[in-house]
């Protein structure tokens, strides 16, 4: 057999926001490293889609708003004992600050900070995660590391998710490890209508490696922090930016 | 929907360019305070106070104001 460290062979893993997207590209890279999926996400039809391109047998799909309290108990009563946590879930909505309202901000909020948070704070008190485990947030270079016009909502939601993701990675070591991936602009449903295309054309141009980034880009740096190729990193946070951070 | 009033409120989202320079026939992304930005204000500004949802490749392809406004009204009777 072919020396792998980034095998995932026997691990059990559930990914959130698993319907497409970095989730989608996650589920389809783990699948053919030979983990078992456990996916989740608010859109079933896009789970199914996803389901149906991953190698190997026995994944499952679970359909789950994951900003109601109730549907989380639900998921979490669903799963088994887990190797690998990938939250990914996210949205956003690129609004100037005296634009921001409550609706717009409690739901960005809701799906892409407190959902994580709840979610792992189940997952660990239901002792879900078996030794040597890994979770990793899909945080973003936004907010954490960039600013940008428009970004203030989406920005500091994923800074919360950022601080979380290291106090996560402080109390549950040293059995469990915690990382987050943190994407620059990424070629997904989420990169932003609101910029028209000569506008990303310009924005591409300030990454030194002259390109947004492939879902697999991401997927594959998750990859690394499942596996146990990393088993001595804990509370890291990954750019994969394109060199977008080097000014 | 009148086009005066979407004319006040496009005027709102700049600080520096006065009242005068609005027109139904400006060609706003000329503009010198114009940015990526008031943009995104702009945006805004339609979703919160017409509920409609302008994409960047709408304001793009808009060159005056009243191509922009034409593009909301036809999008709020839709």
């Amino acid at each position: 057999m072919a020396y792998n460290p980034f095998t995932l062979e026997g691990k059990k893993i559930l990914i959130t926001g698993a319907a497409g997207g970095i989730g989608r590209a996650t589920a389809v890279e783990c699948a053919k490293l030979g983990a078992t999926l456990i996916l989740t996400d608010i859109n079933e039809d896009g789970l199914n889609s996803t389901l149906a391109i991953l190698e190997g047998d026995g994944h499952v799909c679970l359909t789950a708003n994951l900003t109601s309290q109730e549907a989380l108990d639900d998921l979490v009563a669903q799963l088994p004992m887990l190797d690998g946590f990938v939250s990914n879930a996210g949205v956003t909505k690129p609004t100037p600050v005296k634009f921001i309202n409550k609706d717009d901000l409690e739901r960005i909020m809701s799906i892409n900070t407190f959902a994580p948070i709840y979610l792992t704070q189940r997952l660990c008190k239901k002792k879900k995660f078996n030794e040597g485990a890994s979770i990793v947030f899909t945080v973003s270079v936004g907010g954490v590391f960039t600013t940008a016009p428009g970004n203030a909502m989406y920005g500091s939601s994923k800074g919360a998710l950022q601080v979380f993701m290291k106090n996560v990675a402080l109390e549950m070591a040293p059995k469990v490890r915690c990382n987050s991936v943190n994407p620059g602009m990424v070629n997904t449903n989420l990169a932003g209508r609101s910029y028209s295309d000569e506008d990303k054309e310009r924005d591409m141009q300030t990454y030194p490696l002259r390109r947004y980034g492939e879902p697999k880009d991401v997927a594959l740096a998750i990859v690394y922090l499942l596996s146990d190729a990393s088993s001595w990193v804990t509370g890291h946070a990954l750019i994969i930016d394109g060199g977008k951070t080097l000014y | 929907m009148e086009l005066k009033d979407f004319i006040e409120k496009f005027a709102e989202q700049f600080d520096d360019t006065d009242i005068s320079v609005f027109t139904p026939e400006t060609v706003f992304h000329e503009l010198e305070e114009y940015s990526s930005l008031i943009a995104l204000s702009i945006i805004a500004m339609i979703d919160e106070e017409y509920g409609v949802i302008i994409v960047g490749n709408e304001m793009r392809s808009s060159v005056t104001i009243e191509d922009l406004f034409n593009i909301v009204r036809s999008k709020k009777e839709a």
